[in-house]
């Protein structure tokens, strides 16, 4: 796996806004003196008139963006998903959500793979926080390719979505022909008999590399991606259940309130299964290199692989 | 339309915000009412907007920040014919379009969902820098409380306004001096109001009359003139103008009339309007 091709989901966001732009002169990116980090820096140099710097005032660049969007613009809102999804919450609910204007939402830096930045920056919140806006679309791409198609699903979607995108660069797992991102449907990525492991964003592929290792032990592992957070796909969800009996959730989010939280609202009320969340326990995060702490929060494929291994029997 | 015309379209929206809180027993009269020149003078005079087309792209838009005085604005527009009169009746009851905040998504005329101070300013601001982008000649105007630019995003959105010489948006503040709790200088001075839009890089008019519409003309057409930069209006004007007994009185910031106070403020309208 040493050669695998990494990039980062916020540089696909960078690469997928300037390609759109291209075509669509209605698009227009905002920025909270991040748009270096956000990786919109490479919008801002191709498309300077484009580019709207609202300086350090997310709450500001929100409420811009909607009446961007009430004049006819697609404006693409950008801060790290703390800011962005945090600080600016209830500007997003009101002035976003509320008349459903057609403003996206690019949180990059979200999770605990920000890094040595610590708690202060690491937003294990934000798709709990999104989930509960009426309306709201919500997007957690898995890597590059699925991250670039996201963007241009939600340029061409008519309404409010908020895109989760991370710093740390991750393996391309999708690079293939048939590859199709369609918005709300979650995809089967390995079939299996034993578990289901319903992952997002970047425990999608530690999700896959625990299935191989479950494998060599004997269990079948089913994996699925969700990208799409909300609305969730929930056919997919209990059908899996009901083929495989047990769910388990991964991703890089709070247990509280993210894609463990949708699974379990939804097989609860429809098709209660044995289940089990991996996520950050209801805890801060902290300074250190991203790998150590996905290792150390649990959330790489060595940890999902013991926790499923557990659970499964 | 001549300032006689203009003062009893005036007096006909003050009675429409009455007759709204006062069906719906709840809401805001005061502030609605100390703004009720300002709302007919944008929509009767200064704004080039046609009820017949209340989504054309090349409309003037107003954003009212301070959304809470929602009875003011579908006074004014329900007069100009963006619906009818009588539907002001249903103000805040349930399964109405008039909504107790400027609602965008179901009310006519109505160009930006607003109420949560603050938001209202910096959705005008993304309005004028769409115009900006677009080389359009709308003008985009909004109407902030003198209590609701304690909202620090207020500021947010004046310095980008500012900063990018937003010249097609006009704010106005409706200085009435009174907020829930108070006075406003009691509760936490905004003043000098001027000053700091000034420090903001406005050009900022001083209204001594808001409540004037001859004042309101100078002030608008001089705002016109006004080049590389964003204008704030700064209005004196009476809380709860226009009705004897809650002219200057906080408590009337929120507050329905019931019958009894109804009917005399009605009394003292209709007097006014002949």
């Amino acid at each position: 796996m040493a050669d695998v091709k990494k990039i980062a989901t916020r540089e696909s966001y960078g690469n997928a806004l300037v390609e759109l732009s291209k075509e669509y002169d209605n698009l227009v990116v905002l920025d909270a003196d991040l748009a270096g980090a956000t990786k919109t820096s490479i919008f801002q140099k191709a498309f300077p008139q484009r580019h709207i710097d609202c300086g350090i005032a997310e709450a500001n660049m929100m409420g811009v963006a909607a009446g961007l969007a009430a004049a006819g613009k697609v404006p693409f809102a950008s801060s790290f998903a703390m800011f962005a999804a945090g600080r600016a919450f209830e500007q997003i609910r009101n002035s976003v959500g509320y008349p459903h204007l057609n403003v996206k939402i690019g949180a990059t830096h979200a999770g605990i793979s920000v890094g040595e930045d610590g708690a202060t920056h690491q937003c294990n919140e934000d798709i709990a926080l999104m989930r509960t806006i009426p309306g709201m679309v919500i997007l957690n791409p898995a890597d590059d390719v699925e991250a670039r198609a996201a963007v241009e699903a939600a340029f061409h979607y008519n309404g409010p979505v908020y895109l989760r995108f991370g710093r740390l660069a991750v393996p391309v797992i999708n690079d293939r022909p048939d590859y199709k991102f369609e918005m709300g449907k979650g995809i089967v990525l390995k079939e299996g008999t034993d578990v289901t492991i319903i992952a997002t964003g970047l425990c999608v592929n530690n999700a896959l590399e625990a299935a191989a290792m479950l494998e060599a032990d004997g269990i079948s592992a089913q994996v699925i991606n969700i990208h799409t957070i909300k609305p969730l796909d929930e056919d997919l969800v209990i059908s899996a259940a009901k083929k495989t009996g047990k769910i388990v959730t991964a991703e890089e989010h709070s247990v509280i309130g993210g894609l463990g939280s949708a699974v379990a609202e939804v097989l609860s009320e429809k098709c209660p299964t044995k289940m089990m969340r991996i996520g950050i326990n209801d805890c801060y995060g902290e300074s250190g290199p991203a790998l150590k702490l996905i290792e150390k929060y649990g959330l790489d494929a060595k940890s999902i692989y013991e926790k499923v291994k557990a659970f499964a029997k | 339309m001549d300032k006689l015309k203009l003062q009893r379209m005036a007096n006909e929206v003050r009675k429409g915000i009455l007759t709204g809180v006062h069906a719906a027993k709840a809401g805001h009269p005061g502030g609605s009412l100390s703004a009720a020149e300002l709302f007919t003078y944008l929509y009767f005079e200064e704004m080039n907007i046609d009820p017949a087309d209340p989504k054309n792209p090349q409309r003037d838009r107003f954003v009212l920040s301070k959304g809470h005085t929602a009875p003011g604005l579908y006074a004014a527009l329900a007069n100009r014919g963006f619906f009818p009169v009588e539907d002001l009746k249903t103000l805040r009851h349930i399964g109405s379009y008039l909504q107790g905040h400027p609602d965008m998504k179901h009310i006519p005329g109505v160009d930006m969902s607003s109420g949560s101070l603050g938001q209202g300013v910096s959705a005008a601001v993304g309005m004028a820098i769409a115009g900006q982008l677009d080389g359009a000649s709308y003008r985009v105007y909004s109407l902030l409380g003198d209590g609701e630019i304690q909202e620090g995003q207020v500021w947010e959105a004046a310095m980008l306004a500012g900063h990018r010489k937003l010249s097609n948006l006009v704010l106005i503040v409706d200085n009435n001096g009174l907020q829930i709790d108070g006075k406003i200088e009691d509760v936490c001075s905004p003043y000098p109001i001027d000053e700091k839009f000034r420090a903001f890089r406005f050009h900022v008019i001083n209204v001594a009359d808001g409540n004037d519409f001859d004042q309101l003309k100078a002030a608008f057409d001089e705002a016109r003139t006004v080049q590389d930069k964003p204008v704030a209006i700064v209005m004196k004007t009476v809380k709860g103008k226009g009705v004897s007994f809650m002219e200057n009185n906080a408590g009337w910031h929120g507050k329905a009339p019931n019958d009894e106070e109804f009917a005399i403020a009605m009394a003292e309208l209709n007097k006014e309007g002949v």
